[in-house]
């Protein structure tokens, strides 16, 4: 068993579990995107952030890829931590503006105002679909195509590869595409019901992704 | 090429390629590093070759092709031993004269001398040259000495000694002690302290006990190239590096990572490889030690983020070459799992340097925290362009003065980027700052992997910054959000600043910004991409409110800022600003003032480097 502190409480955990879920265990609420118990952890959001105390010192690791160690001082709502996180949610709202998943995250993290340009893209690029696909369906018909802002998740050459079943895993698992926001216009109204009153220039319903006939109508690849 | 089956054969080989060397009275060396072979040092070299040939002093004259020898701006390079007569931009119709005179009756030509600019004297030896006088090139010197495809040369000049001393005698954790004790820190960009580094790597817990090194040779900075220099021209100083870390723990197997785009450095490299295994100093039973290691090449794509420790290694597995979070340090759980030590190319050619000679001599050369001596790549706005070796501790201005000779056109020094895209700018009034890996560091740049770019006052920060962050949006990996959506932000404001559409407030944005992507990206690469914004908002500030409140380039770069006229007091209508205008937008009559139509110019900047006259002004 390890000890550590989270929050300044103190608490044991089995070795090798990861700083999210001892801190989970406790009931503390740190947000996760690409995260999922079933799937390996990835660590590409940040969302999940927290800040690790080294005496005078601090730095600021994704929690869920964290493993807990003896001593650890860990803090998940501290000034440093909530501005860091706002600012990422902030950046994946002007990536990706039609997700209510999104627009909830930045609801509930007191997110009400988007200094960057919007890119209304329709992929925060978590990797959960390919990390589904690949772990639990052990199939591996979409991966990561390309580098930096061109990265995307695509099939091998473009074609729907044997390996693909149809499952519609990768789109049940999606926390932007698949939960598009379905508001005409955000500037008017509320995006898909949640709270947050986020302007955003517009909301062309689920962007770039009507072109085949999934469970909701979305892209299955 | 029989195998060598004990130091002592080792010893005489190298007694006897010493010998044979210092048969020939003459030799001489012509550079082939990249910036001399752009010059044309290849043609140079077959010129050389026929001529020697043909006056029929083939058993004479030791003619060697070898490496950088670092004075890139002066190539093509010719040095002629043994009086180290230093002959440069050499070319093709000298070959004659050179051999006639220098070589045969060891005259001098002046013609082909370098002449210092300060004083306006030639210099005819290469250690008087003032580029060379104040380095102290301990890894880099043996470029110009020897021939990189032939292992016959290294040997010649004690190569493998070190490896035969290693072996012969020290155990593999007095080897590490010895590298611990030198303070050798890793010349990649971290600084992290090698012998340390090897040590946690060796205890590292292995189940068949298999270990892996790695030699990093993916050098991805704009403008730097001192470990394709050294790998190019001196492989073998690399390669003994790595077997003796290998030794020191117990490793049998290791890759070196170069990039696909260094052609020759890949060749170079395999001859080398070749060579070693021939010899018996790679493969099994080295030396007749028992200890077996053998090394591979593995060429990269050319992505930059493949330089990063954990990336480079999914990519030698085959995988995406993105970085992992490295909780787990990559020498418990690296390559396949298994511990694996990664070092740059220039780490592990110090090694070599330390066994020779002693931890404690080299503990001497450098500054308290920072040992040894550093290569950095030489390159912008300076006189003279080339590779610097020079002890930690010397301060950025003997470095751009001194060696570099100072800035073209009598121009003003601005700043300086050091490390690379992930370094940061450091102005002129820290220009008596001594480098070192941590006072780069306080002052909010970093060594690096040794990029130096030198910038004068016609350079503008904000269109530098823009210009880094741009390239490191294209190549970062994509995978956390602060690095490929952060730096893409930041670039949009950077964007906005040069259009001048920047925002009040948009300073402020960049400094929270790039805050976040420093302290939640998931490898050094968004880890440090920020740097080249913040330091240059930390120091130049003023060049960004002037874009943004005054609508203001002061450099005069940003071409939505600046407007181009013609002074007419200045103007005597020479006309030829007019013949180089790309659109026609100059207009005047011979010998009268001449005049730019605004709606016609695309701010190129021809006529103000065609005006002699300096009466082209832009505002």
């Amino acid at each position: 068993m390890v000890e550590l502190t989270i929050d300044g409480i103190k608490t044991k955990v089995f070795e090798g579990t990861t700083v999210l879920d001892a801190a989970r265990s406790m009931g503390i609420v740190i947000p996760t995107l690409c995260h999922h118990p079933g799937l390996s952890p990835y660590g590409a959001c940040r969302v999940c952030i927290v800040e690790v105390v080294r005496g005078n010192r601090s730095s600021l690791e994704a929690s869920c890829t964290l493993p807990v160690a003896d001593g650890q001082v860990i803090l998940t709502d501290s000034e440093r931590v909530k501005k860091a996180r706002k600012v990422i949610i902030e950046l994946l709202i002007s990536t990706c503006p039609n997700s209510k998943t999104l627009q909830d995250l930045a609801a509930n993290f007191g997110v009400n105002e988007v200094r960057f340009k919007i890119k209304d893209k329709n992929c925060i690029l978590c990797g959960l679909c390919v990390r589904y696909c690949k772990e639990q369906m052990q199939s591996g018909g979409i991966g990561f195509v390309g580098r930096g802002t061109s990265r995307k998740v695509a099939t091998a050459f473009g074609v729907t590869p044997e390996e693909c079943r149809n499952c519609g895993g990768c789109e049940w698992i999606c926390p932007v595409c698949e939960r598009a926001c379905t508001a005409g216009n955000l500037i008017d109204g509320l995006c898909g019901g949640c709270q947050n009153l986020m302007p955003v220039e517009t909301c062309t319903v689920c962007v770039h992704c009507s072109e085949s006939v999934g469970a909701h109508g979305h892209k299955v690849y | 090429m029989e195998k060598l089956r004990s130091p002592a054969e080792l010893k005489s080989l190298q007694e006897k390629f010493a010998k044979k060397r210092k048969s020939r009275k003459r030799s001489i060396a012509i550079c082939g590093g990249t910036g001399c072979r752009a010059f044309g040092s290849e043609e140079l070299f077959n010129a050389f070759k026929k001529e020697i040939t043909l006056q029929g002093l083939d058993d004479k004259v030791d003619l060697k092709f070898t490496g950088c020898h670092g004075f890139c701006e002066c190539g093509t390079l010719v040095i002629i031993r043994p009086e180290e007569i230093i002959y440069t931009r050499v070319a093709l119709q000298d070959v004659p004269e050179i051999i006639a005179e220098s070589v045969v009756k060891k005259n001098v030509i002046e013609r082909l001398l370098y002449t210092d600019p300060v004083s306006g004297e030639k210099v005819k030896y290469e250690h008087e040259i003032p580029f060379y006088k104040r380095q102290q090139r301990l890894v880099f010197g043996s470029n110009g000495l020897i021939d990189p495809t032939s292992i016959e040369d290294y040997l010649a000049i004690d190569g493998y000694s070190a490896l035969a001393k290693v072996l012969s005698g020290m155990k593999p954790e007095e080897v590490i002690e010895e590298i611990k004790k030198s303070g050798l820190r890793g010349r990649g960009g971290g600084g992290f302290s090698t012998g340390r580094k090897w040590e946690s790597c060796r205890n590292a817990p292995s189940k068949n006990g298999t270990r892996y090194i790695i030699c990093n040779a993916d050098e991805g900075d704009p403008g730097a190239y001192m470990d394709r220099s050294l790998l190019e021209g001196n492989p073998h100083s690399v390669l003994e590096g790595m077997i003796i870390g290998a030794y020191a723990i117990g490793s049998n197997e290791g890759y070196v990572y170069v990039r696909h785009e260094y052609p020759l450095t890949v060749k170079n490299l395999g001859i080398a490889l070749d060579k070693a295994k021939g010899y018996g100093l790679l493969g099994e039973d080295i030396l007749g030690s028992g200890f077996n290691f053998d090394v591979k090449i593995s060429r990269g794509g050319g992505a930059f983020v493949c330089g990063e420790s954990t990336a480079l290694m999914a990519s030698l597995e085959g995988k995406i070459g993105e970085p992992r979070p490295k909780h787990i340090h990559t020498v418990v759980s690296g390559l396949h799992g298994k511990p694996t030590n990664l070092n740059n190319v220039e780490t592990w050619a110090n090694v070599p340097l330390i066994i020779n000679k002693g931890a404690d001599w080299y503990s001497n050369i450098g500054t308290e925290g920072s040992k040894g001596t550093k290569i950095f790549s030489l390159v912008g706005k300076i006189n003279n362009t080339g590779l610097v070796e020079v002890p930690m501790g010397i301060t950025l201005r003997e470095i751009v003065y001194d060696i570099g000779g100072g800035i073209p056109g009598g121009k003003k020094f601005k700043a300086v980027q050091t490390g690379g895209p992930s370094g940061g700018c450091i102005p002129e009034s820290l220009i008596d700052l001594t480098v070192d890996f941590d006072k780069l560091a306080e002052v909010g740049s970093m060594m690096g992997s040794g990029g130096m770019i030198v910038m004068d006052e016609s350079t503008c920060m904000v269109d530098v910054a823009k210009y880094f962050v741009k390239f490191l949006t294209g190549e970062s990996c994509g995978k956390c959000v602060p690095c490929r959506e952060g730096l893409d932000r930041m670039l949009d404001i950077l964007t906005d600043i040069t259009e001048g559409a920047g925002k009040e407030g948009d300073i402020e944005l960049l400094e929270e910004l790039g805050g976040v992507i420093k302290d939640t990206s998931l490898c050094a690469l968004g880890g440090t991409a920020p740097n080249p914004v913040l330091s240059t908002i930390r120091y130049f500030r003023d060049e960004y409110e002037a874009h943004i409140k005054e609508q203001r380039c002061p450099a005069g770069v940003c071409k939505a800022l600046i407007t181009f006229t013609i002074d007419e007091d200045k103007c005597n209508g020479c006309g030829r600003c007019l013949k180089n205008c790309p659109q026609e937008a100059i207009s005047g009559e011979k010998k009268e003032p001449h005049k730019i139509d605004q709606d016609k110019c695309i701010k190129c900047g021809l006529c103000r480097d065609n005006c002699k006259y300096d009466a082209v002004i832009v505002t």
